[in-house]
């Protein structure tokens, strides 16, 4: 063993790659046509009249929004978490049958989950908590998803040959204890069948519905401190986790700075919970909590642009990789992604830009330039990064992941640039009045002017669709190819840039 | 000090959770209790109204509209007067949405009729002539779900002290009691009573035949809790 270097064992990692593929695509199109339903609503009946209750937008945009983060986003984490963990922690998983079971184990029940949300939510079972739609049975499953990740992780380290954590650890485990936190508070709620009535009869009606712990204001003040910190802790940690390994293992270069990413993920953990309070700005939560909202969210600046910078000063010296290598492209715009868009929040959060902001796309547009730019961007990245070595074989084509780079990015700037359009007039013509005091524009005026933009939109989402499409030609074209590496590539990149 | 918490997880991790626990504790706790107390004519919604609001979760309503009137001109001009803290007392879930593809619906009972939320809901563009909202022919043929919604007031009343069959205090000074049935067979009776009222307005023959069958469709139930919106 001494000399040899490790055989990792990537079969879950390989198991959750294809997850990440496969909810991708059907998280992504349901996105495309759930935006060009709003474009066109003729859409919403489109395999008919008796099918338009599972194909109306209300009932597949939480489908969408929970595919994309709890299916593409979380396959993706988990896929590079037991790519990375091995790595990083100096430990193969072939070493442990227990970890490799409790894997297996957290894979499977995590496809049982899956499939019970997307049908409880076509059936409209749904508690209506945005990100957290999940009736108790599910809720309980994914606490038990979760903590078996937890006994990954932990297992993991416990076994580890390399003494100090890597940063990307760091992540993982501040991904693992944050979303618990939150999930457990924010799903709180009280099945109704534990009722009694006045008669004596209990067990009434359907058994897993339930009603959450919180009422009103509170249940508004926890469902956002929930839904803000779901990006912080789905949509930005785990994915600084994979640019903090994947960067510098793909360019060959070092993190530009160990003190600046302490200083980030340290200002990161401590702000990000502060920010959730700017959803509720105008609402019935008192003022100091939106004021706090408000400050922390431009004080977030801070850590992410501090992890940003030192993702692009660790490329110093090297830009000729980013015109060469379009795997180094996809993870440079990602960090240029993240930076828009932890710039964009705060400037939303500001109360007067919120005025306009809030309830309009222009948040829808937000989440997305943070979304398809970022988070898409990494996973792709990280998944194209680690093919080649897990399937043992060289990349199908460069040319193909280069244009579907450009497609992509493409997408993306169709899409962020009309939702500000459309989100900016939607704000400004709600709060027109005329010259005598009266309303403007009826609230019909604002949907007759997005329809451009809502087309256009769609057109956005398309193309990075279509792109994700050739991502994912790409690695099966990869991994069905005739095995060409004896061993793993060590250092050199898969691009041979 | 981080080199040394690097080299211990469990010592890392508990520094990772207090640091992220923090802003919860400060934020969320002082105002939870005040956060909680109903303004004078806030009263517990009836079953029909129940059934209406769990139809209005299932679909998702509130994907497309809000049901929070901020203090702008623009929005107490438009649909009515600011939201208030303690009008929500008694909504669990809480139903605010986070974006408005549609208006805001928070006092929607004030200026929307029975006989408009029935075409409306049946074909948007009828009412609404470049409406994107889509139709909801299903709400017609489906029957609401009372059995749930006679739980979730029980459940409402004996976990979190809701004031059913209690008077309630309403701004003129006089005081409401809102009735709940004591039992399953009494609520279904007590909910055609409710239906009955609504479909009384309503031209749907195929639902006045329901309502008269016994059953209560889901349209019936949602527009019972539309108009609860005041």
């Amino acid at each position: 063993m001494e000399n040899r270097p490790l055989e990792y064992d990537y079969t879950v990692a390989k198991m959750f790659m294809l997850t990440t593929i496969i909810l991708g695509i059907v998280g992504m199109s349901i996105g495309v046509f759930i935006a060009f339903e709003l474009a066109f609503p003729g859409l919403n009946t489109v395999l008919g009249s008796g099918l338009a209750e599972y194909t109306n937008f209300s009932r597949l945009r939480p489908l969408h929004t929970d595919a994309v983060a709890f299916g593409f986003t979380l396959s993706g984490i988990w896929a590079t978490w037991y790519y990375v963990g091995q790595r990083v922690l100096k430990v193969s998983m072939a070493e442990s049958k227990f970890l490799m079971f409790i894997a297996k184990l957290h894979f499977w029940l995590y496809i049982l989950g899956v499939t019970a949300v997307v049908v409880s939510l076509f059936m409209g079972i749904t508690t209506s908590k945005e990100y957290a739609e999940f009736e108790w049975p599910i809720d309980i499953a994914i606490v038990v998803v979760w903590v078996l990740w937890g006994i990954s992780i932990f297992g993991l380290i416990g076994i580890r040959r390399e003494k100090s954590l890597y940063i990307s650890i760091w992540y993982y485990i501040a991904t693992f204890l944050g979303v618990a936190m939150l999930y457990l508070f924010n799903n709180m709620e009280i099945p109704t069948m534990l009722a009694t009535s006045a008669a004596g009869e209990s067990g009434i009606g359907a058994w897993y519905h339930s009603i959450s712990m919180y009422a009103g204001t509170n249940d508004a003040l926890v469902q956002w401190w929930y839904g803000h910190n779901a990006v912080a802790f789905v949509f930005t940690v785990p994915i600084i986790a994979m640019i903090y390994y994947f960067l510098p293992k793909e360019s060959g270069q070092a993190i530009y700075s160990y003190k600046l990413s302490l200083l980030a993920f340290w200002g990161l953990m401590f702000v990000y919970l502060w920010a959730g309070g700017h959803h509720l700005l105008y609402s019935t939560v008192p003022d100091w909590m939106q004021t706090m909202g408000s400050v922390f969210s431009v004080i977030l600046i801070l850590p992410s642009w501090g992890s940003a910078i030192n993702m692009l000063l660790t490329m110093k010296g090297e830009w000729q990789q980013v015109a060469a290598s379009p795997l180094i492209k996809f993870m440079v715009l990602a960090s240029t992604f993240y930076m828009f868009s932890t710039l964009e929040g705060p400037i939303q959060a500001i109360k007067s830009v919120n005025a306009i902001a809030h309830f309009t796309d222009w948040i829808v547009g937000h989440v997305h330039d943070g979304t398809l730019g970022w988070v898409g961007f990494m996973i792709i990245a990280a998944l194209y990064h680690m093919a080649p070595r897990v399937f043992k074989r060289e990349l199908y084509s460069k040319g193909l992941m280069a244009a579907q780079f450009w497609i992509q990015t493409l997408g993306i700037v169709l899409y962020f640039t009309s939702m500000w359009i459309a989100g900016i007039t939607q704000g400004m013509m709600w709060r027109a009045h005329d010259e005598f005091g009266n309303l403007a524009y009826s609230f019909m005026d604002t949907v007759d002017v997005l329809h451009p933009y809502y087309a256009l939109r769609g057109t956005g989402g398309l193309l990075y669709l279509v792109g994700f499409f050739m991502f994912a030609y790409n690695i099966y074209k990869t991994m069905s190819a005739r095995p060409v590496e004896e061993s793993e590539l060590q250092n050199a990149s898969p691009m041979g840039a | 000090m981080f080199h040394w918490l690097e080299k211990h997880p469990f010592f890392f991790a508990v520094g990772v959770f207090v640091t992220i626990a923090f802003a919860g504790l400060i934020e969320i706790v002082p105002n939870f209790a005040q956060a909680s107390r109903p303004v004078i004519g806030t009263k517990p919604i009836t079953l029909l109204e129940q059934a209406g609001r769990d139809v209005y979760i299932k679909n998702s309503c509130n994907a497309c509209h809000s049901q929070l009137i901020r203090p702008f001109k623009a929005e107490t001009d438009r649909y009515g007067h600011y939201s208030l803290s303690g009008e929500y007392a008694y909504d669990r879930p809480f139903l605010w949405g986070s974006k408005r593809t549609g208006p805001d619906l928070h006092r929607v009972g004030n200026y929307r009729t029975t006989e408009w939320h029935e075409n409306h809901m049946k074909n948007p563009k009828s009412v609404m002539p470049s409406s994107i909202m889509p139709g909801y022919a299903w709400l017609y043929t489906n029957n609401a779900d009372i059995d749930t919604a006679y739980a979730t007031q029980l459940t409402n009343a004996e976990f979190f002290g809701v004031p059913y069959n209690k008077p309630v205090p309403m701004k003129d000074g006089s005081t409401t009691v809102v009735k709940m049935a004591d039992s399953v067979a009494g609520a279904h009776a007590m909910a055609l009573a409710e239906a009955k009222e609504i479909t009384s307005k309503m031209k749907d023959q195929d639902v006045k035949d329901a309502v008269a069958r016994g059953e209560v469709p889901e349209i019936v139930a949602l527009i019972a809790y539309l108009n609860s919106l005041k």
